[in-house]
Parts: structure tokens; C-alpha cells; sequence
């Protein structure tokens, strides 16, 4: 007997996913992009243009509308600076000079990439142990979880100087106190993500393992942590993003020296607005590869385990 | 449709040979905040090894439930169940039965080999013998070269039937079956029934089977329980009088047709609304 045709011919439950899409994207992107840089363009030249129109007045200069809008983009301390300003700026810090440079936008970004991942890596696994911890002890579920929220009420900025403080006090400086309150903050989405994740076997899988006499912990590993798996990847893109802010925060009340957040501070402290635009957008770009790191995690762990990413 | 020749012999085996399954009085009510439900009141039923018994009535009528409870996934309030002269929970400690359910219910990330082999894996079979069981079980439900697919590459009927052979793998003598073909097609329905028989005579099982479709019911068992709801309870057993040998047009038989018919009736009484 043989498998019957009926059954062998009908279409498979799922279609292989990643055949569309891509190819549609980058038109889209790009006509936005140009959009944002037109406005971005618009804006500095009417955000500058009164310091400009100032200067004017104060040498007694005659001007025309042309002239305007080409000073308007090369100011020294624009209020706005224009984008190429930006990019020369980045280009400056990031290829002139030597990466190990105080100037360096590579050696500020490394000091706060390095206490990103540490404190990513501590959030993410804090997160997955009090998730576990939590579907498995009921009172934890009612005890742990309210706590968990409620750490996340308190507003960062305030709380971050005096972990700083304290850490220090206790003689821990550095990374560390840093990485810590990256910590504080990625954990959060990946208990939430992960207790979602451990619970989403369905009743009919948890049912065939008690048919087995299965042990919680092969219940755990077999059924639990692999259905969790696309949670953890979701929540992880959130705490990745969340981590850096962490970092940032963790390098700014102290007057830390070095570090992404140190550089936005410099900045301000000096009017220098080209160099804090440097530092966001080498900011951005660093929060944008973590994120594009783990989809590309993601894409391969699913697919070898069968799954399509959402 | 061709039938193993063990088949003819099956008749045999039906008495004499001990109790697989025996419930006395027994009754689950469920507390819900509507107040009590009585999902089964006071069945008394024994099955002998090697019988094929079928369950059938509406739905609320307890069927499910009688087999969640052979399987020790409920816990009885009234009465007693013995599996294989144990309790339930024994029966399911000591890995007695292999459960079959309504959906495939198979672990998406795993391959059909591997969701085969679960139930090995987790009774600690040793790598060498899981394979040589794989195998086995997976070409008697003919999916022999399907071992690396994953379940979504495989239509519906596929899917149950590799979830049959996941039941079938660790080899229990009793084999509890909830509607396993009821989201299928009437000729997928048809196509498994036949293998499943030939199956079953194959391998000398016991088989619990739930449905609420009578020619399937009665197509397949060597005896009916017929039940009916409000509270889930036994209203008649029925004792087939069709021959161990039975192809598909055996359903168009008046003996078959006279059986069907005294389901149907049995069911018409427990279904007393007016």
C-alpha cells in the first residue's frame, strides 16, 4: 500500500516564505530618505538663519538670499548643522584620525558598544532566568512579575547617576556601572517576551509530554525553551536598542570621560553641535547593526529549525 | 484494498486474555463558576486486550473525557479505573498506553523523525535503537522518506499519521485515539481507516477510539460504546457481528447497515430533547 495521490498532491500547509519582499524595498527607502534630507536642508537654513542675519548686521555687510542660505550651512556652531556638515564631521573622526584617538568617533563608539554587550548579555540572561523562574513557582508569577514592571516606572535619568555614584563609593568603576544599568533596562522586555514565550505551547503539547511521564526539565528543554525561541529573538531586537540608551545614559552624569555619551556631553558643554549630531547618528548606526545582527541570528537559528521568521 | 492475513484471525482475541482497561462507577465532575458540570456519571465498562472499541455520542457526552481519564490526564471524583490491573497514574508512569489526538499536535521545530522519536528520547532509548524504531514505525504508517521533512511540508493526513506513528513508537499495548480523523476528508478518512485496521491487526493491540461518525464506528470496532450527554454517561455497548475481514463496501452490507442503525437509535434516545 502506498501513500495515497490524494493526500501527496496537496499544497504544502505553509509557502516558502522568503520569496517575496526585498526586491520592492529600496525605491521607497530611498525616496524617503530624500525627503528627510530636503527637510533637514529647509530647517537648518531657517533655524540659522537669524545668527546669520545678526552677523550680517553687526559688519555691516550687504547680503542677498543666496548668500544667506550658503553661510546659513557653513556655520562654525549652527544651531542645526546641515547634513553634509555631519558627515564631514563623521568622516573626520571616524577615518583621519587614528581609532585609539581621545578624537576618535571609533574609540568613543568601542567604549560604549563594550558596555552595551555586557550589559546586554547580563539583561538577556537575567531576563530568561527570572522568566523561567517565574512560569515554574506560582508565587513567583504573583510576587516577581509586579516587581518587574514596577522597576521599569522609575525614570532612568534620575536613577542612573546614583548607581553611578554608589558603585563607585563601593570602589567599582568603569564598564561595570555602566553595563549595569543597560542591565536595568534590557531585562525587562526579555522576562516579558520570554514568560509569553514559555507559556505558548500549545495545551495538546503539554498534554502528550504528561503522557510520556516527561520531567519538568525535559518538558523545559524539549518543549518550553524551543517554542520560546522566536520570543526571545523579538524581545532581544528591544533590548539591544534599550541597552545602548543604557550605556549612553550610564556615560553622561558623571562626567565620564570617554564613551558616546561623554562625546554628546563635551558637545553641549562646548556648543558644539556638528560633534553632537556625529555622536547620535554614530549612535544610530550602532543601535541599527546590533539589531540587523540579531534578525540575521534569527533568520538562521528558525530556519534550521524549521520556521519561517514572522 | 488488501488486508494482512492475520487479520482473519483477530476474532479470537478478543475474550480470555485479561482486562486492559476496567472502570467502575466511574465519574469526573468539573467545578466551574456556573456551579458543578458532570462531565461523566457512573460508567462501568471493562475492555479486553486486543479489542478495538469504539466511543461515540454528541459532543459533551464524556467520550473525551473516559480517555483523558484512562490516560490519567484527569483525575476520577467518583468510581475506579484500573489499567492493566494498576492505577491510572501507574499505568501512565510505567508509559502504558501511546496517545493519539485530535490534531497532530506535532513539535513544528522538530522533523517527522525526530518528532517520532520524542517519546523515545524522553524514556531514554539509546540513539542506535531510536533509529532502528523510527524506521519501523514510520513504514507502517507509510512515511518511510519523509524523515527529514518538517511538519508543515506535510498535508493533514500526513501529519496524523505521523502522529499515529509517534503513539506507535515506544511500542504500549494500548493505543488511545481521540477523533484523530475527524478534520480530514471523507476519502484521507477512508484511506487511513483501512490502514489503520490493518494496523491493528498487525500489531495485536488494544485501540480506545473516540469519533461521532457512525459508519466510521462501526467500520472499525469490535465493539461500540455508545454515550450521550448532560451527564456524559453509557447508553448502550454494541457487539459487532461483522467479520474480522472487512473491505470499504462492507459498509453497504444490510449487517453492516443493521448495526449502524442500532447506533443511530441508541443515539436518537440519549438525544431526548422533546
Amino acid at each position: 500500500m502506498s501513500a495515497s495521490v490524494a493526500e501527496l498532491h496537496r499544497p504544502a500547509a505553509r509557502p516558502s516564505a522568503p520569496a517575496q519582499g526585498k526586491a520592492g524595498h529600496t525605491g521607497p527607502i530611498l525616496i524617503v530618505l530624500a525627503i528627510i534630507v530636503a527637510l533637514w536642508y529647509a530647517f537648518a537654513v531657517y533655524l540659522n538663519a537669524p545668527f546669520q542675519k545678526s552677523l550680517y548686521e553687526r559688519d555691516g555687510q550687504a547680503w542677498t538670499y543666496a548668500d544667506l542660505v550658503r553661510d546659513t550651512l557653513y556655520q562654525e556652531r549652527p544651531v542645526l548643522p546641515a547634513p553634509h556638515q555631519v558627515a564631514a564631521e563623521i568622516w573626520k573622526t571616524t577615518v583621519e584620525v587614528k581609532p585609539s584617538s581621545k578624537r576618535s568617533l571609533v574609540y568613543h563608539g568601542w567604549v560604549t558598544l563594550s558596555s552595551t554587550l555586557l550589559g546586554f548579555a547580563m539583561g538577556t540572561a537575567l531576563g530568561i532566568l527570572l522568566a523561567v523562574f517565574i512560569v515554574h513557582n506560582r508565587a513567583a508569577d504573583r510576587s516577581v512579575m509586579p516587581w518587574v514592571v514596577a522597576s521599569q516606572t522609575i525614570p532612568i535619568l534620575a536613577i542612573a547617576p546614583m548607581i553611578i555614584v554608589v558603585l563607585n563609593a563601593v570602589g567599582l568603576s568603569g564598564l561595570l556601572p555602566k553595563a549595569l544599568i543597560s542591565t536595568y533596562l534590557s531585562f525587562f522586555p526579555v522576562v516579558v517576551g520570554m514568560v509569553k514565550g514559555f507559556r505558548s505551547p500549545e495545551p495538546l503539547q503539554l498534554d502528550l509530554m504528561r503522557t510520556y511521564y516527561a520531567s519538568p526539565s525535559q518538558v523545559f528543554w524539549k518543549l518550553r525553551w524551543p517554542s520560546a525561541v522566536p520570543f526571545l529573538f523579538t524581545s532581544m531586537k528591544v533590548a539591544v536598542a534599550i541597552s545602548l540608551v543604557g550605556a549612553i545614559v550610564g556615560e553622561m552624569p558623571t562626567g565620564a570621560v570617554a564613551g558616546l555619551g561623554a562625546r554628546l556631553l563635551a558637545g553641549s558643554y562646548y556648543g558644539q553641535t556638528v560633534q553632537i549630531w556625529a555622536a547620535l547618528f554614530a549612535a544610530a548606526a550602532i543601535a541599527a547593526v546590533l539589531v540587523m545582527l540579531i534578525e540575521f541570528a534569527q533568520r538562521i537559528v528558525l530556519r534550521h529549525m524549521g520556521m519561517t521568521p514572522p | 484494498m488488501t488486508v494482512h492475513p492475520d487479520f482473519k484471525d483477530r476474532g479470537s482475541l478478543q475474550s480470555g486474555q485479561g482486562s486492559v482497561v476496567e472502570a467502575n462507577g466511574l465519574g469526573l465532575t468539573f467545578e466551574t463558576n456556573d456551579g458543578p458540570v458532570q462531565a461523566l456519571a457512573d460508567v462501568d465498562l471493562t475492555i479486553s486486550k486486543g479489542e478495538f472499541v469504539s466511543f461515540i455520542g454528541p459532543s459533551g457526552c464524556g467520550k473525551t473525557t473516559f480517555l483523558r481519564l484512562i490516560a490519567d490526564l484527569e483525575k476520577p471524583t467518583a468510581g475506579t479505573i484500573t489499567i492493566n490491573g494498576m492505577t491510572a497514574e501507574e499505568a501512565r508512569q510505567k508509559r502504558a498506553y501511546g496517545y493519539v489526538f485530535q490534531a497532530a499536535a506535532l513539535y513544528p521545530w522538530r522533523t517527522i523523525e525526530r518528532n517520532v522519536g520524542l517519546p523515545l528520547e524522553i524514556m531514554g532509548v539509546p540513539r542506535a535503537e531510536r533509529k532502528e524504531r523510527i524506521h519501523r514505525t514510520l513504514s507502517l504508517v507509510n512515511l518511510s522518506g519523509f524523515e527529514k521533512k518538517f511538519p508543515w511540508q506535510l498535508s493533514g493526513g500526513m501529519q496524523q499519521r505521523a502522529s499515529i506513528a509517534r503513539a506507535l513508537a515506544f511500542d504500549a499495548d494500548l493505543l488511545l485515539m481521540d477523533e484523530p480523523f475527524g478534520a480530514l476528508d471523507e476519502i484521507v478518512r477512508d484511506h487511513l481507516n483501512g490502514q489503520l485496521l490493518e494496523l491493528w491487526a498487525r500489531t495485536e493491540k488494544t485501540i480506545c477510539f473516540v469519533t461521532h461518525s457512525i459508519p466510521e464506528a462501526v467500520y472499525l470496532s469490535t465493539r461500540i460504546v455508545v454515550m450521550s450527554p448532560r451527564p456524559g454517561r453509557v447508553t448502550d455497548v454494541i457487539q459487532s457481528t461483522l467479520p474480522a475481514e472487512r473491505p470499504l463496501d462492507i459498509r453497504e452490507t444490510p449487517e453492516f447497515l443493521a448495526i449502524a442503525a442500532r447506533v443511530r437509535d441508541g443515539l436518537k434516545a440519549g438525544h431526548s430533547y422533546e
